[in-house]
């Protein structure tokens, strides 16, 4: 038994100078990256590690790239942090909203460490946060929702009620509703970013309730394949996902983080990188992106769809457009107002017309 | 909120399919805990079951192929657990923990190439003419295979423990082990037998929650089922029949409180994700309260480690 501790514990060494050693690395400049799931989801995280992998390609061997995936929105993705600066890393991308307040403390420790935290809005000298118009994806998806649903019963599949979900659920709503008077929709909120499982009960039961269009803003592929099953249509979210439901797949808003990854390293390292900045581009900067349509969406919705993208990249239209009153009836948009940044990046209530609570 | 907007009969459904791997792990169990060996790997079992049967389903093409695999990982996992605590006759509780610990861990290693990858179908089987029956058949007769097996396995089950020879063998030997070795059976050769088949019933029902359910490979995808499988045991009073009940009003909370929320009703959805467990502990309190019931049912020798005395 000695014996065999004394092996085990050497090869316990081993192992662990091994890991270390992996995360000790050796380019000019390090970058590293945390996922909250693992970069094979073909979702959110997969189109973070796309964008990692572009930064590896644009700077060679000048830039070295590390990434952590599964890391939870806790006391954990602080020490994940706190273990890449201490191995060197210059600049780390925390690619979850709930690595908010870890990214601030573990800032606070590292100063001359550069974070990069995505969807938050809370930012210091050394921490920048970046998020991506995903509404204005979302009022495309919810045009061609509400010309494609038969039922005129949309589902909906939420994940934490934060700002950022809202905005999309009201963005998809107001587009579906002018698209289509008649159409209704259905959410559930299932308190996760991924589980396939939770979010393929929630298609289901969506499903089973009349909906015959499913929007999701949940990380994984699972919706796609139910919907593909029970025979009704959905949108990818993230990454394309067509493959997961060749017939279900009405397009997909994905996320381009490559552009932006590429840049800010490349500021990182020329030095003109700034904290406290407060980056929120949409699809006419690329950041958000309009997969292919599918050929079961009529040509004249298809033209209609495009004409939608284009105006909102060149700025001609806008996803909150007045008039539009709260889920309560208040006015909140006058007719031609557009919605400012504020109430934006804050939003925690329904436009009107949308039935059910936002649980607290 | 308009109630008539929920389908019951899908619900009723949804929520039989939501609780099947729970059924199947659980009866596992329940015929584990009879032979007096308490198994607390049933979560470990449940994920290597799932695992194996999603990567040797996508490598066949075949569900069934993938179903079979996973029982087969889930028995050989268990008997891991069985030659530990019968033949090095290590403590059973730590043991399997350690069996849902090294499970768990095990089956994120062996995943991992097979993240966001599908899985081959698995057809549902309409009984004939009874499937027909509207509401009912809607319920009960559209499910895919596992389902009906999961049904029929109760009712075996429940014969072999109350109507059969080997199966009151089965219970005496978890009810005094030495008792029943002085009789002359073997209760190790028994024991090792139980254990064995409890990991085959969960490893089928971790691949039936990979292969069917979801149908995806997911680390950490049975989060916790294998504790509520255990949990059910005990719920259930080691009644076969109590436990299919118990495993449907579990899985028919979470199916009901998606539904609530669809239909616009405003609940706290923290508190119905408590309900299954809040319920069992009530469970458990009502249970150890009734006196008139002797011993509840619990196995004599549950968790206890034989000893042969020569």
């Amino acid at each position: 038994m000695r014996q065999f501790m004394k092996y085990f514990s050497a090869s316990f060494l081993f192992i662990s100078m091994v890991i270390t050693s992996s995360i000790a690395i050796a380019a000019d400049y390090k970058v590293g990256f945390i996922y909250i799931g693992p970069p094979g989801d073909h979702g959110w995280n997969y189109q973070h590690d796309v964008g990692r992998k572009a930064v590896d390609e644009a700077f060679g061997d000048k830039v070295e790239t590390v990434f952590q995936e599964n890391v939870p929105e806790s006391a954990d993705a602080e020490r994940v942090m706190t273990q890449m600066a201490l191995s060197g890393a210059d600049m780390i991308f925390a690619t979850s909203f709930g690595y908010m307040e870890p990214v601030l403390n573990v800032a606070k420790k590292f100063p001359k460490v550069k974070f990069e935290h995505a969807t938050g809005y809370m930012t210091a000298d050394n921490v920048s946060t970046y998020s991506a118009r995903f509404y204005e994806g979302r009022t495309v998806a919810g045009h061609i929702a509400g010309k494609m649903t038969k039922s005129n019963t949309i589902g909906y599949v939420a994940s934490y009620p934060i700002p950022e979900v809202v905005r999309g659920i009201n963005s998809a709503y107001l587009a579906a509703k002018k698209a289509n008077p008649n159409v209704e929709f259905k959410v559930i909120w299932i308190f996760t970013w991924y589980d396939p499982a939770k979010e393929a009960d929630a298609a289901k039961t969506l499903i089973s309730q009349g909906a015959d269009v499913i929007l999701q803003h949940v990380d994984s592929s699972a919706i796609m394949t139910v919907a593909e099953e029970a025979g009704v249509y959905a949108f990818g979210q993230a990454s394309d996902m067509s493959a997961f439901g060749p017939n279900a797949h009405l397009t997909a808003i994905i996320n381009g983080w490559a552009p932006y990854y590429v840049k800010k390293v490349k500021q990182g390292m020329d030095g003109t990188w700034k904290g406290a900045e407060q980056t929120f581009d949409g699809i006419g900067a690329g950041m958000v992106i309009i997969g292919p349509l599918s050929d079961k969406i009529p040509d004249s919705v298809k033209k209609e769809a495009m004409e939608i993208r284009d105006g909102i990249a060149s700025g001609t239209l806008h996803s909150f457009t007045g008039p539009i009153n709260k889920q309560d009836g208040s006015p909140w948009l006058k007719a031609g107002e557009t919605a400012d940044m504020g109430t934006l990046l804050g939003m925690n209530f329904y436009v009107e017309g949308i039935e059910g609570d936002i649980p607290q | 909120m308009d109630l008539s907007e929920i389908n019951f009969a899908v619900l009723v459904a949804s929520l039989i399919v939501a609780s099947t791997p729970l059924v199947l792990a659980a009866l596992g169990e329940l015929i584990v805990e009879k032979s007096g060996v308490l198994n607390l790997g049933v979560e470990g079992m449940m994920i290597i079951g799932a695992v194996t049967g999603f990567i040797v389903g996508v490598e066949t093409g075949s569900a069934y192929i993938g179903m079979m695999a996973a029982a087969m990982a889930g028995a050989l996992l268990s008997l891991l657990f069985a030659f530990i605590i019968l033949i090095m006759q290590a403590n059973q509780v730590a043991s399997g923990l350690a069996l849902t610990i090294f499970g768990l861990g095990i089956a994120a290693l062996m995943g991992h190439p097979y993240t966001g990858i599908k899985s081959p179908q698995i057809s549902t089987i309409s009984v004939p003419f009874i499937s027909e029956i509207p509401v009912l058949g809607t319920m009960f007769f559209q499910h895919d295979l596992i389902v009906y097996l999961s049904l029929i396995s109760v009712l075996v089950i429940w014969y072999f423990l109350n109507r059969m020879r080997t199966g009151l063998i089965l219970r005496s030997v978890g009810e005094d082990h030495d008792v029943a070795h002085s009789l002359g059976y073997r209760v190790v050769t028994i024991r090792f037998l139980a254990i064995t088949f409890g990991g085959a019933m969960a490893g089928v029902g971790g691949g039936y929650l990979s292969l069917v359910r979801v149908p995806q490979w997911t680390e950490g995808m049975t989060a916790g089922a294998g504790w509520i499988a255990l949990a059910l045991v005990v719920f259930s009073g080691w009644r076969p029949f109590r436990l299919l009940i118990g495993a449907y009003i579990f899985g028919g909370i979470t199916i009901l409180q998606l539904n609530l929320q669809a239909i616009g009703v405003n609940i706290n959805i923290a508190l119905l994700s408590m309900a299954p467990y809040l319920a069992t502990i009530l469970a458990l309190v009502v249970i150890s309260m009734s006196r008139f019931r002797g011993n509840r049912g619990a196995p004599g020798c549950l968790g206890r480690s034989f000893v042969k005395i020569t």
